[in-house]
């Protein structure tokens, strides 16, 4: 016994020269010897943000929870090709629309089947889409009031017969709302989803990851990967020193843009850059003094230099729009030269205007890319001569108690990540960008209620009419940024879905 | 008599701080704004079905009972259902202290193991210019913030050398090697700061003890200071140190929630910065109160610890 303190020390001593032998040989020569010997790679670990609160996307909003199930472990009858925004088969191999646009008729697939092992049928199809009216409680659901009846003509197929003309509501079908289910499969959707994706739910860390088996039953293209485990870190730090430490193999997301400096050159490692539906919008509350004024939300659009404020704000990385449309869009055109940045013009336009010299309150949500565009917009406004007072507000409860639910704000920063989501923020008058023109939402009816024509028609000219009466200032859509392995491929550019997809991935 | 007395009074006062530190743990989460039913459901939700499941989380009762609901649960522990996640709260705060009391307790052993010894050549070597040398080194010790050493760590050994994992986070019980491997760096970050504050106390009650009349008795059988110190000094030595341990627990526990951000691990300061994130409010409400609890009983037996083992107390006729 009585020696035990020395041999401590003795072992203590040795540690702390072991550990300073080894901060010392980092320096020297590259040698070989911390590196794990190459293996076919059978597991993919994927480095995420925000980890779900529960995996029931039917009564839980959040966009955690479809990021992980859509597409991999749930599947819907038609998804969006990321590539170029259209809708592709999916569980149905192919549908035909009446004459009169109401009643959509569905040819599924014969060959599906639910992990639980049931096949799947026209059946399930009925149940899911009437199981989103009658037991969904989030916000979204309302995407489904559109449809009168849904009937299984037999096994294979599927009609569904909405109560007015809306394309929207097939696309609506390629997000959560249209994920599908089986009876014997939603007992707890929280913690057991059952569905006839390319990969079935494992096990769930909470805290620390998500993890997905191959489905080796399933109907399509069987994946690449035996396993793939999300991982889910609150620092971002964190997440890129898992990446530079070999512990994960795909940042999911990037959150900021400046930290892929330490990634750019490094051979063991390639840089995702695409498109999202993401755009951030410098929005106007068209309802009061002075933003209601037209001449003074010109004078705003024109005194924002956009790709100044994207270089300085975001690091540069993302798209710069001109209105509320992404590029993945089928009706988007460049809108970025309807007010092209002129400080000059500016001012003229807002000294002649009825409110020369008019003080906004710009109340924005203490988020990152609100907080570093926030300042910009401050100066290049003050520039064209605006007073404006910066205000931020916590969020989500702060800044949607004051400006999204009591409108009490005259300009704010945010993106809106919705995908087609310029109906909801400017159809609607008591929305809190309180826009709602007639003309405007005649234009979204138009196209929603049209063949494909006539909806790309009216989507851009509703787009065009938006942007022109300088009803919001759209500063940015953000970039989809992610950084890998080098051999990872089938990586998908844009994020335009719900879902992280997994179902293209593979190592060269 | 006298220690039985002054125990009382202690606990006393334990069930006074939890009471009161309850009312106002409580009295945080109601005041604060936002409403767990709206972030529940999203934005665009209907006020009725807002109201609904305000009716059904028993939000529309008024505060008081609310309180008492929720007390009388948490001292059952029965800690009810989280409002976002619809999970059970129990369990996934008792897995998080267990990931925590690993991290805790490593470092507080590694922590000793460095101090006890530190501390001892500190106080021998008193005055002259290696102990003055191994003093500069702990006060540098005790500046470093833990969360700094710990991304250096990273920097070196995960980012740099790849030899360790730069986070997470493995069960004991199925990958020995992989949860010491996750292990090392963090309990290391948290032990380095710990051990610089406790060498200094151990080199203070060393001291103390060093200019006692039985270690000069012993030194005078011809004891080397060293042995004499071991045989004779170091249980007196310890009553001071083991009460500053319990104090520097707590510390440690606060210092526990950094590291785990850095590190990734799904310890009680990862649950609840990740309840604090999503609005999870009576997820935070129930761990935060699991903490001060936690920090109250071990005040109260750090306490209790020092009038039974301390002798002036007790001879108190």
């Amino acid at each position: 016994m009585k020696n035990s303190w020395q041999r401590a020390g003795l072992t203590i001593g040795a540690m702390i020269a072991m550990v300073v032998t080894a901060a010392c040989s980092a320096g020297a020569s590259q040698e070989q010897g911390g590196t794990t010997e190459e293996e076919a790679p059978t597991s993919l670990q994927v480095g995420l943000v925000a980890e779900p609160a529960n995996l029931d996307f039917t009564t839980t909003d959040g966009a955690a929870i479809p990021q992980v199930l859509l597409y991999n472990v749930y599947e819907t009858l038609v998804k969006v090709d990321s590539a170029t925004g259209e809708i592709v088969p999916a569980l149905a191999e192919s549908w035909t629309v009446s004459e009169d646009r109401t009643t959509y008729t569905f040819q599924l697939t014969p060959d599906a089947t639910f992990s639980n092992g049931k096949t799947f049928t026209a059946e399930d199809a009925v149940f899911s889409i009437e199981r989103v009216q009658e037991d969904w409680t989030i916000s979204l659901k309302s995407a489904m009031d559109k449809v009168e009846s849904a009937e299984a003509i037999s096994d294979t197929e599927l009609q569904v017969t909405l109560n007015e003309p809306s394309n929207d509501w097939l696309y609506r079908m390629t997000t959560r709302i249209g994920a599908m289910m089986t009876p014997e499969g939603v007992d707890d959707l929280a913690n057991a989803p059952v569905g006839t994706g390319p990969y079935t739910f494992g096990e769930w860390q909470r805290g620390t990851s998500i993890s997905l088996n191959r489905n080796d039953d399933y109907w399509g293209a069987v994946p690449a990967f035996a396993e793939v485990v999300f991982r889910y870190f609150e620092d971002p730090t964190a997440l890129n020193n898992a990446l530079l430490s070999g512990d994960i193999n795909i940042v999911g997301t990037v959150q900021a843009p400046e930290s892929l400096a330490q990634f750019e050159g490094d051979d063991r490692f390639q840089i995702i850059e695409g498109t999202t539906n993401g755009e951030v919008v410098l929005s106007f509350n068209n309802s009061t003094e002075p933003m209601s004024d037209p001449e003074v939300r010109k004078a705003a659009r024109t005194a924002i230099d956009h790709r100044a404020l994207l270089d300085t704000c975001w690091a540069g990385r993302g798209t710069l729009i001109g209105s509320m449309v992404p590029p993945t869009d089928p009706w988007y055109e460049d809108l970025t030269d309807v007010y092209p940045y002129d400080p000059e013009a500016a001012r003229n336009l807002l000294a002649g205007s009825d409110h020369p010299g008019a003080t906004v309150r710009l109340r924005i949500p203490a988020l990152p890319y609100a907080v570093a565009c926030g300042q910009v917009v401050q100066s290049q406004l003050e520039e064209a001569g605006f007073t404006v007072e910066l205000d931020q507000l916590e969020f989500p409860s702060q800044w949607l108690q004051t400006v999204f639910t009591d409108a009490d704000y005259d300009m704010s920063i945010v993106s809106h990540v919705e995908p087609r989501d310029i109906g909801a923020v400017f159809g609607d008058p008591d929305y809190y960008t309180k826009y709602g023109d007639p003309e405007f939402v005649e234009l979204l009816e138009a196209a929603d209620t049209g063949d494909e024509t006539a909806q790309v028609e009216n989507m851009q000219a509703a787009a065009r009419k938006l942007s022109e009466d300088a009803a919001a200032d759209f500063l940015f859509l953000l970039p989809n940024l992610m950084v890998a392995d080098a051999d990872i491929t089938g990586l998908p550019e844009n994020a335009i879905s719900e879902s992280f997809d997994l179902s293209s991935l593979g190592t060269s | 008599m006298a220690v039985a007395l002054r125990l009382g009074v202690r606990l006393l006062l334990l069930i006074v701080g939890v009471f009161v530190s309850s009312v106002l743990v409580f009295g945080f989460m109601a005041v604060l704004p936002g409403d767990p039913a709206g972030v529940a459901l999203g934005v665009n939700s209907s006020p009725e079905a807002i109201a609904a499941l305000r009716t059904q989380f028993g939000l529309d009762r008024p505060l008081p009972v609310q309180y008492l609901d929720w007390i009388g649960g948490f001292l059952t522990f029965d800690l009810g259902e989280s409002w976002i996640s619809r999970t059970p709260i129990a369990p996934l705060i008792s897995d998080g202290l267990q990931v925590s009391l690993w991290l805790v307790g490593v470092s507080m052993v590694l922590a000793m193991v460095i101090a006890v010894p530190f501390g001892c050549l500190m106080a021998l070597r008193n005055g002259k210019p290696s102990g003055l040398l191994l003093s500069g080194i702990s006060q540098v010790g005790m500046a470093v913030p833990a969360f700094l050493a710990g991304i250096v760590l990273v920097t070196v050994f995960a980012v740099k050398l790849r030899w360790l994992p730069a986070g997470g986070w493995t069960v004991p019980a199925q990958d020995p090697l992989g949860f010491l491997e996750n292990l090392i760096m963090p309990a290391l970050a948290l032990a380095l700061v710990q051990s610089a504050v406790l060498a200094r106390y151990v080199r203070s009650a060393v001291l103390d003890v060093l200019g006692e009349d039985y270690l000069r008795t012993a030194r005078a059988k011809g004891l080397r200071p060293v042995q004499a110190l071991i045989r004779h000094g170091l249980r007196n030595a310890a009553i001071p140190v083991v009460t500053v341990l319990g104090l520097q627990l707590t510390t440690l526990i606060i210092g526990a929630v950094v590291i785990e951000r850095v590190f990734v691990i799904p310890g009680i300061g990862s649950v609840l910065l990740n309840a604090v994130s999503s609005r999870d409010l009576i997820i935070v409400q129930n761990v935060v109160m699991v903490l001060v609890l936690i920090v109250l009983v071990i005040n109260f037996l750090v306490d209790a610890l020092y009038v039974v083992i301390d002798p002036r107390l007790r001879s108190s006729r």
